[in-house]
């Protein structure tokens, strides 16, 4: 959870990821950054997730964001 | 059929009354007559075309939804049988099989798509590859129609048929409902492209008579009649003369002939969408908005989540997120941040992804390189504010003008001239003249342009240009209201006779000035062509 915290952290440094529920609802990521984010994702976790899983369910909070890529990982497993 | 005329009006009419007539089970049958019966008196050929597109889209994705959930409840049922290795070949094999029926329905119907409108425009730049080799013959452009709307359902049912494969709902089995979804009239002409997850789920319900339903419908109707009638049709004169003597009017009047067409455009496609919604709502149906008062974007990117709502929200979901997502842009991006280090390196599968999204937005537009250009120059406008925000970030720790008043209303005009530039390239017949008419704007104004006699001369008279602007200020102030939340809804909340004078009032003001009778004709709207 950290890494992902430090790797949202880097893309709006102004916003608290451990409160904040609404990152794509509120507007607060917009696509260009989940782009930049799933690429990290895949980068520091080596989980690929596709087209179809970039939903605000899925990452409108850190949490729902690690939920998914456990998820990930656990299919892998 | 033109939205504006009476044939529309007559048509809307009868479908209204006898719909609430019907009892509420057979209303979307009815309604799918009437989408039918709207688009044959277009012209009967395009039946030919939408049938084509609804009956491939409606089978691919009725067989591959069947597998998916066969194969879900086989699965569920047998996955402890198989080793996991054995379980991952037995899902990578179901996935292929779904694939190839979604890719053939996929490339059918945008081959349908891409023969229609873009057959002549590569025969075009053909010929031109030819005769730079000298040879004087030269392929002949071919005869096509292209169905009203093609683009709009096209996307609508792709849409619906790439969600199915991803699984997000199974596919509606029903053909005909799924006809309806495909081809409901309001929304036939120009969009907005609706999602059928959104759509759905008013299009089929039982709707009964409700006045607060029918009455906002009606309002909405009639606010979409006084933008296309009083401010669109009426400035459109203007615009048509500025762009076509562009000897004349260079310099200043191609900067004026720019803002002229912000404002027709907004008041022409935001009224036409407005006629859609307030058709729909009228019969109880939720169309997806489409506008979020743009002109009020403080950027780029800002102003593309407000505007045209819907065809941005599509080419991000099922362009911009698959291109970026997929094997290969994660690939790229690893190399980038090797060669490029981290931080330009992860911006560069973004920006490639982004380039291909605004070269697809600009052909969708328009076969003309026009479009493209226009495309490419909202992507590298996005670009270049995309890497100018740490300047931003550093300009705000040192100047403290963020939340001024004076900051949000430099950044909205900003936007504004950015983007009024840019569909500079709309108007003009082609990109070198296009960006000949920007410069002009810098090297060829003067003072001496600034006099109402060569306005005047346009076509419209100082009458007109007070009714645009008295419109236009009615504009802005309808959306600084609407900011606080539904205009309609406040409009409703006021004693009866304050409701009946502004309905009275704004259905007046369309008869009175709306720009139609001698020296005018109602124009087609500006999204049809699309």
């Amino acid at each position: 959870m950290n890494e992902l915290l430090e790797i949202l952290s880097d893309l709006h440094p102004e916003v608290d990821f451990t409160t904040e529920k609404g990152l794509v609802t509120g507007g607060i990521l917009d696509s260009f950054d989940i782009v930049s984010l799933i690429s990290e994702i895949n980068e520091e976790f080596d989980v690929t997730i596709s087209a179809a899983e970039l939903t605000p369910e899925n990452f409108d909070s850190a949490e729902t964001i690690y939920a998914l890529i456990k998820t990930k990982l656990d299919d892998e497993d | 059929m033109l939205f504006t005329s009476y044939a529309f009006l007559s048509f809307l009419l009868v479908v209204f009354i006898v719909y609430y007539l019907l009892p509420g089970r057979a209303q979307w049958s009815y309604l799918l007559l009437a989408s039918y019966a709207f688009y044959y008196m277009c012209d009967p050929r395009y039946l030919i075309f939408i049938a084509i597109t609804t009956v491939s889209t409606f089978f691919a994705a009725k067989v591959i939804s069947d597998k998916k959930v066969a194969f879900d409840a086989w699965f569920k049922e047998h996955k402890k049988e198989y080793e996991k290795e054995e379980r991952k070949a037995l899902k990578s094999k179901e996935q292929s099989a779904e694939k190839k029926i979604f890719l053939a329905c996929l490339l059918f119907n945008l081959g349908i798509l891409a023969v229609t409108k873009y057959t002549n425009f590569t025969i075009a730049n053909i010929n031109s590859i030819i005769s730079a080799f000298g040879s004087p013959s030269g392929i002949s452009f071919v005869d096509l129609i292209i169905p009203m709307g093609i683009s709009f359902y096209t996307f609508q049912s792709m849409g619906y048929l790439i969600d199915v494969y991803n699984g997000k709902f199974e596919a509606q089995k029903n053909l005909f409902k799924f006809a309806l979804f495909v081809s409901f009239f309001p929304q036939l002409v120009q969009g907005p492209i609706s999602r059928y997850a959104d759509l759905s789920q008013t299009l089929f319900e039982e709707h009964r008579f409700n006045w607060r339903t029918v009455s906002f419908g009606l309002e909405r109707i009639l606010w979409g009649f006084f933008k296309k009638l009083v401010i669109a049709d009426r400035i459109l004169v203007a615009v048509k003369a500025i762009i076509a003597s562009p000897d004349t009017y260079n310099g200043f009047y191609a900067f004026a002939g720019a803002m002229f067409y912000a404002l027709e455009l907004y008041a022409d496609f935001t009224g036409g969408i407005d006629i859609t919604i307030g058709v729909a709502e009228t019969m109880g149906i939720k169309v997806t908005e489409n506008f979020r008062r743009p002109y009020f974007s403080k950027n780029i990117k800002e102003y593309w989540n407000r505007w045209h709502i819907t065809m941005g929200t599509w080419f991000t979901d099922y362009i911009f997120y698959p291109i970026s997502a997929s094997q290969f842009m994660m690939k790229l991006s690893k190399k980038s941040r090797v060669r490029l280090g981290n931080n330009l390196g992860k911006r560069v599968p973004v920006y490639l992804s982004s380039f291909i999204v605004w070269f697809t937005t600009g052909i969708w537009h328009g076969a003309s390189w026009n479009f493209i250009v226009w495309g490419l120059g909202n992507f590298v406008v996005i670009m270049i504010s995309q890497e100018l925000e740490p300047f931003y970030r550093w300009f705000h720790s040192k100047v403290k003008v963020e939340g001024t008043f004076g900051w949000k209303l430099f950044r909205v005009v900003r936007t504004v001239l950015i983007m009024s530039s840019l569909r500079m390239f709309d108007c003009y017949r082609n990109v070198p003249l296009t960006f000949k008419m920007f410069g002009s704007i810098f090297s060829q104004s003067s003072l001496s342009q600034l006099n109402a006699e060569a306005f005047i001369g346009m076509g419209i008279t100082g009458y007109d240009y007070a009714v645009v602007f008295v419109g236009m200020l009615v504009l802005v102030a309808v959306s600084l209201i609407q900011r606080s939340g539904s205009v309609r809804g406040k409009i409703a909340a006021k004693a009866a006779p304050v409701r009946f004078i502004i309905w009275y009032g704004l259905f007046m003001a369309t008869v009175v000035f709306g720009a139609y009778g001698i020296g005018y004709s109602a124009s087609q709207f500006i999204y049809n062509q699309f």
